[in-house]
């Protein structure tokens, strides 16, 4: 028998989880965008 | 979690630290709440408007990141203003059901959620556009959080005409971070918001009045009444439609931008005017105070939104 409060603290954890990544994911791109368009204002 | 006490702050205070460690992990959804997502869309708005403003350029990947630094600022002092406003907000039905008040979230995670959001936007900010646009940023939540939040919300029926600053800054930062520097029309922008800002709050606090004095916040209302709320809102939409219409005069903005500033002030007068001529005390009977309310946000999104077009027409 799974303690109700476990699986929401699994689900909780899950989800930040998975949003935490997204959002790393997205800060690399965003820092490879920045450096393309900084290294093309040298130009 | 253990029951709480709304109408009792050191009640909830307590009952809040004897529970945190029993608290959930927080739900991705309650920090988000923390930003005041509805607050930012205003904040990001005329941040883009001050931008776009620029004559100077940016670089559209720049300009997304500037904006976006905007926005997580802004997320930034919003969350630290709950972390510290908990016990307030759990004083008064409008704020009750926010994550720290309800009990959802814990303080710790909040200011630690807060300061690490606020150090991110300033250093993307400043790597990203540059370091005048990061230090406005930095002003600005710093304002925010310790000039209005901490030291006048609690103390002076000034509170949002001098706190009201900090929300004045998006525009100038949005300029600074395309052009570098800071010149006539967005400090007029500044002005404008500046001014607004106490219209649009002394027109909330009127008809939630009896929230604010329950939780013994010295809002205009809540000290000096209704009558003369109503003579501070008049008063202050005069230089604020000024402000508005300043850049067309001055040649900093198109024809398109003065005709909708000028229509939009006026209409914004006679709803204060409306709102000086109403006597009513009760939330039933201030039909005025909540249309102005509504429409001092419309104001600032058409205001902006022209200035926008007449840049790109231009």
């Amino acid at each position: 028998m799974t303690d109700p409060r476990d699986e929401e603290i699994k689900r909780r954890q899950k989800a930040r989880a998975i949003i935490m990544a997204l959002l790393l994911g997205a800060f690399v791109v965003l820092v490879y965008a920045i450096t393309i368009a900084k290294m093309g204002m040298l130009r | 979690m253990g029951s709480l006490r709304w109408g009792d702050g050191k009640a909830y205070m307590t009952t809040v630290t004897a529970n945190a460690d029993s608290l959930l992990p927080a739900d991705w959804r309650d920090l988000l709440a923390l930003t005041k997502p509805r607050v930012m869309s205003l904040v990001v708005f005329t941040g883009l408007g001050g931008m776009l403003a620029a004559p100077a350029g940016i670089h559209p990947v720049l300009g997304f990141t500037a904006i976006l630094c905007i926005a997580l600022g802004a997320g930034a002092a919003a969350a630290l203003n709950m972390w510290y406003e908990a016990d307030l907000d759990a004083l008064m039905k409008r704020t009750a059901g926010r994550p720290l008040p309800a009990g959802r979230l814990d303080r710790q995670t909040a200011l630690h959620f807060g300061v690490g959001l606020a150090v991110f936007s300033v250093l993307l900010m400043g790597l990203a556009a540059n370091w005048l646009a990061a230090a406005i940023l930095a002003v600005s939540i710093l304002f925010y959080v310790f000039v209005y939040t901490i030291w006048l919300k609690r103390r002076t029926p000034q509170n949002i005409v001098i706190g009201g600053a900090a929300g004045a800054f998006p525009p100038v930062i949005g300029w600074a971070a395309a052009t570098g520097d800071v010149t006539l029309l967005p400090v007029l922008l500044f002005t404008l918001i500046f001014l607004w800002t106490p219209p649009h709050f002394w027109a909330l606090s009127l008809f939630v009045r009896s929230d604010y004095a329950a939780a013994g916040v010295p809002m205009l209302p809540v000290v000096s009444g209704a009558r003369a709320t109503r003579q501070q809102i008049a008063l202050y939409t005069l230089p604020m439609a000024a402000a508005a219409v300043a850049p067309w005069p001055l040649g900093l903005a198109g024809a398109l931008y003065g005709i909708v500033a000028a229509a939009f002030s006026l209409a914004f007068l006679v709803l204060a005017l409306r709102v000086l001529a109403n006597r009513a005390d009760e939330p039933a009977g201030m039909k005025p105070e909540k249309q102005l309310f509504a429409y001092s946000i419309l104001y600032l999104f058409a205001l902006f939104g022209a200035l926008m077009i007449d840049r790109v027409l231009s």
